[in-house]
């Protein structure tokens, strides 16, 4: 299989997309001969054109509502918003009317429309450049929310949500984009709502999101070598989220850690961790333990921003904890 | 306000720091030492000198993603300053900002802001104390191109004129957002027009001329040190680097470029000023002097300042 970055997988996902489909466009801020601030949309412009590959002025909250009203007039909109930081000057679209427009509308529109948008920190970029808002978006019913962590997942989970006729905001991981992995030339698509299992274990059980999938996998190779043997979960998508899969392992392993790199304070994790606490609280043999960001701004310096994200060694101390 | 010798030596000054400032920026970022993006406003440094020469310094202003001018020109420290781009405990945010949020709010300086639009509707606010308090401070916005297209800032001029807010509206109508040339994100050619929707004064001033900036900025302050109400100046000037460090520019042409160094407000307002005897030679030679040193020392702090400890993450969330 060919190898291709997160970048490139992205990318190819959107033009394969747009071949396949005329009603795809895109459309947010230098998406265009620019090829978007990552460049995740380079090559776009030149082979599709204007009408396709729309450049838009600095109005995120123009950007939702357009992208909304043209998936409701029957057009299949993918949105960038540059840094998901952003995207508080447009929540209103989103949430108020992207993802509330079919149930209230009694189920009488379809708003098929995607908002691609990196996340995360790790680039100096500060605190209004480097959040992960997972959380913001999953609890607002009406979304669904994806967040790949390998580029064979951004490719064929971009897909996806392109083709699904509801408001999906795709989160990717800026220190992603470099990742390289195996991502076919054709076009596939992986299932929302199907967590992967990326390494299996008997002892511990650790879901993981975006980037922190890689971290959990090295932290599971230093368990291994002192005889713990973790599971590794990804979720792929978090609206809709794969109980069944978490359940089914805690079962196993009777341990669960749940790792993100948005802090920990009302995140994702907390949900998980209810999750399982509900459906499996009687297998667990001890507490759940949650691996995330502290509850501050993500700050600029390096050596603070270090500090601020969850590394292998937070999560190793996390299974040890719960595996002493 | 009159602009006498003196008064126009010290712009003379603050325009001459900015452009060193951002030299060294630029030259500390591409050896690697400063973390993140910079957006350097070489080409711009008549707008913020002319507008800050204006007010005093208990008045307010809000600042963008390309704020070191417009802090320098408040009358920012450079060694803070420095410190902060550098990531160190010492800097203006203790290495917790970095360039795009750097303040100093008993300069008045309501921040440098990462989000494009931020700054408008904070502007207000500051300006409606001063109007709560009934002092006559005034609160100047600037925001550029594309931020004028934001809502925020259309609201912000809305609210600011239908409540008489001692705001001065000042955009940096440097012809991009990013890539985006004005033509394609707007339809007027004037932003200064918007200002008749709220029914105030609207102007459109050479941005690389110090003098016309300051004129322009004098009279709104004026209005609004009064209590007429806010207004609107479109300075028309142009980014000389890439949007940030790092970006290639492929989007604009070379000839654009060349035709706006022809019109460098600095070396414009040098000429000037040598033409009217008040900067001489050796003058100029002092002044840069000065600078050369204030920056080195600038530069030297910020070498030899520690970083943050990593415990300090956790503090400042809370007062
Ligand atoms: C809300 C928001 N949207 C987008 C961005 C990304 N961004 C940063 S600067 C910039 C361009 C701003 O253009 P302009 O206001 O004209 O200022 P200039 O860079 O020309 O000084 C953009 C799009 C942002 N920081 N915040």
């Amino acid at each position: 299989m060919p190898t291709k970055t997160y970048l490139q997988a992205i990318n190819e996902a959107l033009r394969q997309e747009m071949e396949r489909d005329s009603n795809v466009f895109i459309m947010g801020e230098d998406v265009g001969p620019f090829g978007g601030c990552f460049g995740v949309t380079k090559g776009l412009y030149e082979q599709f054109g204007e009408k396709r590959v729309k450049d838009t002025p600095i109005t995120e909250s123009a950007i939702i509502g357009a992208a909304t009203g043209a998936a409701a007039a029957g057009l299949r909109p993918v949105c960038e918003i540059m840094f998901v930081d952003f995207i508080g000057v447009a929540l209103d679209q989103l949430f108020n009317q992207a993802a509330k427009m079919r149930y209230m509308f009694g189920g009488k529109a379809k708003i098929p429309m995607v908002l691609r948008t990196p996340q995360g920190a790790g680039i100096g970029a500060a605190a209004q450049h480097s959040q992960s808002l997972e959380a913001w978006f999953a609890h607002v019913p009406g979304l669904k929310v994806a967040m790949p962590a390998t580029p064979y997942d951004a490719k064929g989970l971009l897909v996806t949500a392109i083709r699904d006729d509801n408001p999906v905001v795709f989160l990717e991981h800026k220190l992603l984009y470099g990742l390289e992995g195996e991502v076919p030339d054709e076009l596939y698509s992986v299932p929302f709502g199907k967590a992967e299992v990326r390494r299996s274990g008997k002892d511990v059980t650790v879901v993981a999101t975006a980037k922190m999938v890689h971290t959990a996998l090295e932290a599971a190779e230093v368990l291994a070598k002192d005889g713990i043997s973790a599971e590794v979960i990804d979720p792929r998508t978090l609206v809709p989220f794969d109980t069944a899969t978490v359940v089914e392992s805690v079962k196993k392993t009777h341990g669960l850690v749940v790792v993100h790199e948005a802090v920990k304070h009302a995140g994702f994790g907390a949900e998980i961790a209810a999750q399982v606490a509900e459906m499996a609280f009687d297998y667990l043999d001890g507490p759940i333990v949650r691996v995330a960001a502290p509850f501050t701004p993500v700050p600029f310096s390096p050596p603070l921003e270090q500090a601020f994200l969850p590394d292998v060694n937070d999560i190793v101390a996390a299974v040890r904890k719960i595996r002493g | 306000m009159s602009l006498n010798e003196e008064k126009l030596l010290q712009m003379y000054t603050t325009m001459v720091k900015i452009r060193e400032f951002e030299s060294k920026v630029q030259e500390f970022f591409a050896a690697g030492k400063i973390p993140g993006f910079v957006h350097l406003y070489i080409g711009e440094e008549a707008v913020a000198t002319g507008t800050c020469a204006v007010l005093r310094p208990a008045d307010y202003i809000t600042s963008t993603h390309r704020g070191h001018g417009h802090l320098i020109a408040k009358g920012g420290d450079l060694k803070k300053m420095m410190a902060e781009l550098f990531g160190k405990k010492t800097g203006y945010c203790k290495g917790k900002g970095g360039s795009m949020h750097i303040a100093d709010v008993d300069l008045g300086i309501l921040g440098a802001n990462g989000i494009v639009g931020g700054g408008g509707p904070i502007a207000n606010g500051a300006a409606l104390a001063a109007q709560y308090r009934g002092t006559d401070q005034v609160a100047v916005c600037f925001f550029g191109d594309g931020a004028s297209n934001q809502g925020t800032t259309q609201e912000a001029m809305n609210l600011a004129s239908a409540w008489k807010l001692p705001v001065v509206f000042v955009n940096e109508n440097n012809g991009y957002g990013i890539s985006c040339p004005t033509c394609k994100s707007m339809a007027v050619a004037d932003i200064a027009d918007r200002a008749a929707a709220y029914d105030m004064p609207g102007v459109v001033v050479d941005g690389n001329d110090v003098v016309a900036v300051y004129e322009a900025v004098a009279e709104a302050v004026d209005r609004a040190r009064k209590g007429n109400g806010p207004s609107l100046i479109e300075c028309k000037t142009y980014r000389w680097c890439g949007h940030f460090e790092g970006d290639a520019c492929t989007y604009r042409d070379e000839e654009e470029l060349r035709t706006w160094k022809a019109k460098d407000p600095l070396a414009r307002f040098r000429e000037k000023l040598m033409d009217q005897g008040i900067l001489t030679e050796d003058r100029d030679r002092k002044i840069r002097e000065t600078i050369a040193q204030e920056l080195q020392e600038a530069v030297r702090f910020a070498e030899e300042s520690p970083l943050p400890a990593p415990e300090e993450v956790l503090e400042d969330v809370y007062a």
